[in-house]
């Protein structure tokens, strides 16, 4: 379980994060829903230690985060915009991930298969497009078999036909368990994907609990009315 | 393998891949032995030597150090979401990047230095100060360009701005601006503040080291007649051996505090 307790975030005199509590339930996918610069990538990057945090807490799987690293072996992570070395080849990166990891890496094959990616390993990332960089973080975010799986924006930049491969194995690592946390600008996406929700806003917590709550609070019947009659309320 | 040597393993391939490290190298092989095969004497070419490398070691040293930081954003972020720790990272980053660019330095003056045989006989002390001096400038100024990469790292203009103001103080205005108090301030006592301002400038401090060794001091500017008079030769070298160390030391641990603590 992924526990956060009043957690705050300033960059330059900009609160991001305002004291937020949260907890992210244990083999089940979240939605983290909010309007653009809600803080939705750095609550991401506090969970990962990538931004540490002014105040409050986070507890990953009993493990409270404070310089730690070992907890990220569990943790598989796509970032929004996936860059990597631009002199490195696809498959080095992969080897060089795996040598460092030290972990098997269990759906290398199969996910170089779901994304076709055989035809690129030999080359390098400069020359890669945007769409196959993105299905290399996927990969790379995935082919060890975390239990928990951070998903910024997963399907920006890919083709309907890769968006959809993408969205079938998430739906089957959530059968299997996983712990997923997502974030997209696709309502109907994460309506298809995930049974729980917190909607951030202006760097708070709106709401946290389930699909089904949220919809039967709002009297919507998408998760995009549902959002956009909070965000109503909230400019009222 | 530990994780710290697969980073740095890691860095060596990406460097020597790029090929700038390889030229760098070759720039310094081409000027010792251009100026071994014209330039007179051993000890007045590896003074040539010295005075080149005094102000493009540092220089290209600060600006390589900033220039990786700045390249490297995306994978930082990419490691430092797997299970690895960040003072590993900061390390292997290090170290990964610093040494391939003194091993060319001493590669690229070593070589000629052997086939003209400047590496035997009474040249090799000097010849050897030269290599040490060059390989410790690198470590220094890349530090320093880290430094400064992790201080500035959302603003490389600024970045880039004080790496050229930090090496045009260090390398090119210092020594005069020392030597215009001391005319100004010429009545009074000055061997202790020459002597503690030298400390505070590692390219200074080569150029002080290189002198007391060839001992040629009345040639390299007036902090390093003072220097050798104060001192005298050997304990004037241990001296600044250890402050060399310090300035090594100082840049990488406070790099590694911002490094530790700041966002990615």
């Amino acid at each position: 379980m992924i526990k956060i307790e009043n957690l705050s975030k300033t960059f330059d005199e900009n609160a991001v994060l305002k004291g937020i509590d949260i907890e992210i339930p244990e083999g089940q996918a979240t939605a983290l829903i909010g309007p653009n610069g809600s803080g939705k990538t750095t609550l991401m990057k506090a969970l990962l230690g990538l931004v540490k945090p002014d105040s409050g807490t986070v507890t990953i799987n009993g493990t409270k985060l404070n310089g730690e690293s070992l907890y990220r072996r569990n943790i598989g992570f796509m970032p929004q915009i996936a860059q990597y070395p631009e002199n490195m080849k696809v498959y080095e990166l992969f080897d060089f991930i795996k040598e460092l990891r030290g972990q098997e890496a269990v759906f290398e094959d199969e996910l170089i298969g779901i994304f076709d990616l055989e035809k690129e390993l030999d080359k390098t990332m400069r020359v890669l497009s945007g769409g196959f960089r993105q299905k290399v973080g996927a990969t790379l975010s995935m082919m060890f078999d975390p239990k928990i799986l951070f998903l910024d924006e997963p399907t920006a930049g890919l083709d309907p036909y890769s968006s959809q491969q993408f969205k079938e194995w998430i739906r089957r690592e959530r059968e299997n368990g996983k712990t997923i946390l997502i974030t997209s600008h696709l309502m109907s996406e994460l309506e298809e994907l995930t049974d729980h929700v917190i909607f951030l806003l202006e760097g708070k917590v709106r709401y946290q609990g389930t699909m089904g709550g949220l919809l039967g609070e709002s009297k919507e019947t998408k998760l995009e009315g549902a959002i956009a009659r909070l965000m109503q309320e909230n400019k009222a | 393998m530990t994780i710290l040597a697969r980073i740095t393993q890691n860095e060596w391939k990406s460097i020597l891949r790029s090929k700038w490290v390889i030229i760098y190298g070759l720039i310094f092989l081409l000027l010792t032995d251009t100026l071994l095969r014209f330039g007179g004497s051993g000890s007045e070419v590896l003074l040539s030597i010295t005075n080149v490398m005094l102000l493009f070691v540092p220089l290209v040293s600060m600006i390589y150090g900033i220039l990786f930081l700045y390249q490297s954003k995306e994978y930082i972020q990419l490691l430092l979401a797997q299970p690895v720790k960040r003072q590993t990272l900061y390390w292997g980053l290090y170290i990964g990047i610093s040494t391939p660019l003194m091993g060319a330095y001493l590669v690229g003056i070593m070589l000629p230095l052997a086939w003209h045989g400047l590496l035997s006989g009474e040249s090799l002390i000097a010849s050897l100060t030269v290599l040490l001096l060059g390989a410790s400038l690198t470590l220094i100024f890349v530090a320093l360009g880290f430094l400064l990469g992790l201080l500035f790292y959302n603003d490389r203009i600024k970045g880039f701005g004080f790496t050229i103001v930090i090496w045009f103080f260090m390398a090119v205005l210092y020594d005069g601006l020392i030597l215009v108090l001391i005319f100004t301030l010429g009545d009074f006592p000055l061997e202790k503040f020459v002597i503690i301002s030298s400390m505070l400038n590692p390219i200074d401090l080569a150029r002080i080291t290189v002198m007391l060794e060839f001992d040629i001091s009345a040639l390299m500017g007036y902090t390093g007649a003072a220097f050798n008079q104060f001192f005298g030769s050997s304990a004037g070298v241990l001296t600044s051996s250890a402050m060399l160390l310090t300035w090594m030391v100082i840049p990488l641990t406070v790099g590694l505090r911002v490094f530790s603590r700041r966002d990615f």
